[in-house]
């Protein structure tokens, strides 16, 4: 009985294992990356640029069809485009980063449905936007690898000035000329991993297992290490608990928005019992000095 | 050999001089102290000195390869993000460790050292967004002790803390000062310039008065500062100076 429900569906089958492959790999590198996004308050612009790689990632589409390297050149095109964009705005005009972030996903976002919309039929659309993570063949599954190395390798390697950036800008820049290639390299990351959930859970649904894990993971713990650890940890649970409650749901839950679900879920718990600010904690105050 | 150098040196921001046709020498070793009414330019030129802000006009000349460490008036700390004392501290070891050298056991004594020198032992595994202001600023200077550096400027360090914390940090900088370091501060208590900076500049915008604390504080040039920063003309025509 237990088997059935928690092991059989990977046992029996080969596209429920690709995907459970596929989730461990774009949590255990998207996961660390939503940690940051989080810590530096930018956890919109993560979402804003998931949009953003919809045009780009839609004229591979209009090229190629749906080719793999198309539409993930594409993609990472766009989204560095107007990730520099969106810089480059708030620099230089009265607008702050917010807002143009907004608006240049806005139109990021309706662009692509339209160049979509221009070859392909509502299913294509409905692939592009919430992803298709029960069909993910060899390559995409060689690319959501790729990107969690190469993810997992520059974090290790930036790591300290990463850090230091996001602590005390004006200190690194003080010692160091570090920080602007540091920030470049982090929002690099940012649209890698974004373009490799892409093709997994769309471009509505790409930036859910990046943020909501590290959401959650804050109301656990007040420490970075142990941060990304638990965000990992939990992407990787979540991952798992929607593919397995999407299979006894049958044809009834997709298993991408199922995954998310799954996401929230632990946010939701950590928000109400989260022993680092959790709702439960504030509303039933122990005596101080209690630990 | 001097420390730093000015020559003809005009800071500003938009055009604006905020420092203005400022020449001179902070010797090597020498502890000084820069006073001057509100708008007279002293963080703007600590600013200059640690290469934050380009001259408009004239030239810094810093001693050759002597490191700087700065600490600004009010450092843009994120004291939300989850790291702990150590770590805080642990970044002044960055010229010593760059980006991949070891901070473990080696110099992990140097960092517990350092922190107990500004008396935060037992702080350490606290997230730096429960420490008061006061025990802030002790973490801050236990990084700067950490820098190591041959110059430290200091923008206003013992404003808003404490008598007590204020004494042991201003020990913390004779301490600096007797290790033959040179020490920049800009400071507003009048009485602490008196007691504890052999040399002081009184800024206002320009030098007014350059030298012993003791010649320079009198009544007689610190009305005349207040009076050249109220009376300085921002709509002026660009004066001959920066015409030439």
């Amino acid at each position: 009985m237990l088997y059935d429900l928690f092991i059989g569906p990977f046992a029996e089958f080969d596209f429920m294992r690709r995907a459970l492959v596929g989730l461990v790999a774009l949590s255990v590198s998207g996961a660390p990356i939503g940690v940051f996004l989080m810590l530096r308050r930018m956890s919109l612009t993560g979402d804003a640029m998931a949009h953003a790689i919809l045009p780009g990632a839609a004229i591979g589409y209009l090229v190629a069809g749906f080719s793999l390297p198309a539409m993930t050149l594409g993609g990472l095109a766009a989204g560095m485009a107007v990730a520099l964009a969106a810089g480059a705005v708030a620099r230089l005009t009265v607008i702050k980063e917010d807002a143009s972030l907004a608006a240049f996903y806005l139109i990021s976002l309706a662009l692509g449905v339209t160049i979509i919309s221009l070859r392909g039929s509502a299913v294509d659309l409905f692939h592009v936007l919430f992803g298709n993570v029960l069909a993910l063949d060899n390559d995409v599954l060689l690319l959501l690898a790729s990107v969690a190395t190469v993810t997992l390798s520059l974090l290790a390697l930036a790591y300290r000035p990463l850090v230091m950036e996001c602590v005390d800008p004006g200190f690194l820049r003080s010692v160091s000329r570090s920080g602007g290639p540091v920030h470049l390299a982090f929002l690099s990351l940012v649209v890698l991993n974004l373009v490799a959930g892409f093709h997994a859970l769309g471009t509505l649904l790409a930036v859910g297992l990046m943020m909501l894990p590290a959401a959650a993971a804050r109301f656990w713990t007040a420490d970075i290490t142990r941060l990304i650890l638990l965000a990992s940890g939990f992407g990787v649970v979540a991952g798992y608990a929607g593919l397995v409650v999407s299979y006894a749901a049958g044809a009834n839950l997709p298993a991408g928005p199922a995954v998310i679900l799954a996401a929230g879920t632990l946010y939701l718990g950590s928000l109400l019992f989260g022993a680092q600010g959790g709702l439960a904690r504030r509303l039933l105050p122990r005596a101080h000095l209690q630990r | 050999m001097p420390a730093i150098r000015f020559d003809d040196l005009t800071l500003g921001y938009d055009r604006h001089p905020a420092v203005h046709h400022l020449s001179g020498e902070i010797a090597s070793g020498s502890m000084t102290a820069i006073v001057g009414p509100n708008g007279a330019g002293k963080s703007t030129l600590l600013k200059g000195i640690a290469g934050a802000l380009a001259p408009l006009d004239g030239k810094i000349t810093l001693a050759r390869g002597k490191r700087l460490a700065y600490l600004p008036q009010s450092a843009d700390l994120d004291l939300s993000f989850p790291i702990h004392v150590y770590d805080l501290v642990a970044m002044g070891l960055w010229n010593a460790a760059g980006i991949f050298g070891r901070i473990g056991l080696g110099r992990g004594g140097r960092i517990e050292q350092a922190i107990a020198a500004v008396g935060l032992t037992g702080f350490e595994r606290r997230p730096i967004g429960t420490l008061s202001g006061g025990q802030m600023q002790r973490a801050l200077f236990a990084r700067l002790l950490l820098q190591d550096a041959d110059i430290i400027l200091l923008d206003e360090p013992f404003t808003a803390i404490d008598a007590r914390t204020t004494a042991d940090l201003l020990a913390l900088v004779q301490r600096w000062h007797g290790e033959a370091r040179t020490i920049v501060a800009v400071l507003h208590d009048i009485e602490t310039v008196r007691r504890a900076f052999p040399q002081t500049l009184l800024l206002a915008r320009e030098a007014v008065a350059w030298g012993g604390a003791d010649a320079v504080l009198t009544p007689a040039n610190l009305l005349k500062a207040r009076r050249m920063v109220e009376a300085f003309d921002s709509h002026a025509a660009p004066c001959g100076r920066d015409a030439a």
